[in-house]
């Protein structure tokens, strides 16, 4: 047994391993029904849209709609993407802050936020 | 030098071929960028029998061809940082002479997923997705656990008719 599986080789799998599910249980806690989805083309903000409200986005670039996003029953949901691997309309549909969707040959990004009112303004307040 | 451009042509179709079963089976998590990583038990079993110069060629001839064959130019770019992360990883790791094929296995893995999250940040010019590390790093620890499993079978079995 010696051969396929060291004393080192557990110590360091049992570790990254435990620390990888901390992280995963971690994150997966601090998961909340988000607020509002950003948008983002080209790594600038495109709209900011709530997910209270049930509607369809078209995405433009140049006129041309390249990728539709489905605003259903508090979930954001790829419909359409122009895009050839379709990675992103596979995708689950996002509803919790922090998730996002990415259509990486459009560089379209839809992310979930928390409140529509940020930190800032809550301290503002 | 002849009988290894021979053994090279021979495995960088076994990698393809290994590009081309993954790319049939449905193995779909709902999260982008989690594959199985079939090819990396090519990379691995070179690593550890011809050296680290033709499992790196190997493995990048591998992802041009497959990006052009089954995927797309994205699919390439995204392939390529993964691929030289994870080899670079498993090459250090292998090096150190202290660890087994499994844990040099699981490296590449995260590593690779790593490498393709950092380049899709750097692609859509957005860190938030970085988020998904911890699902996707586990996901590549678990695949390169058993493509780590199967790797060191073959290598003891015939590792050294190779």
């Amino acid at each position: 047994m010696n051969r396929r599986f060291g004393k080192t080789d557990f110590i360091v799998l049992a570790v990254v391993f435990a620390v990888l599910v901390f992280a995963v249980i971690f994150t997966a806690f601090k998961r909340k029904q988000g607020e509002f989805v950003v948008i983002s083309l080209d790594g600038e903000v495109y709209r900011e849209v709530p997910l209270e409200k049930d509607q369809e986005i078209e995405i433009k670039k140049e006129g041309i709609t390249i990728n539709v996003l489905d605003i259903r029953e508090g979930k954001a949901d790829m419909r359409k993407a122009s895009c050839p691997d379709k990675l992103c309309v596979r995708q689950k549909p996002v509803s919790k802050s922090g998730e996002s969707i990415v259509c990486l040959p459009n560089k379209v990004v839809v992310e979930v936020k928390g409140e529509a009112k940020g930190d800032f303004d809550s301290i503002a307040r | 030098m002849k009988r290894n451009v021979a053994y090279l042509g021979m495995y960088l179709a076994l990698a393809l071929i290994c590009s081309y079963v993954e790319s049939l089976i449905p193995f779909y998590f709902g999260i982008p960028g989690v594959k199985l990583g079939l090819t990396n038990i090519v990379v691995v079993l070179l690593l550890y029998t011809l050296g680290a110069k033709e499992a790196f060629l190997v493995s990048v001839v591998r992802i041009i061809l497959a990006g052009f064959l089954f995927g797309n130019p994205f699919s390439i770019l995204y392939s390529l940082s993964g691929g030289a992360l994870s080899f670079l990883a498993m090459y250090v790791l292998k090096r150190t002479e202290k660890l087994k094929v499994v844990t040099v296995s699981v490296a590449g893995g995260v590593m690779h997923n790593t490498g393709q999250l950092i380049m899709a940040a750097l692609v859509v010019e957005n860190y938030h997705i970085l988020y998904y590390i911890p699902v996707l790093l586990t996901a590549g620890f678990i695949t390169g656990f058993f493509i780590g499993i199967l790797s060191q079978e073959i290598i003891l079995r015939i590792g050294n008719r190779i």
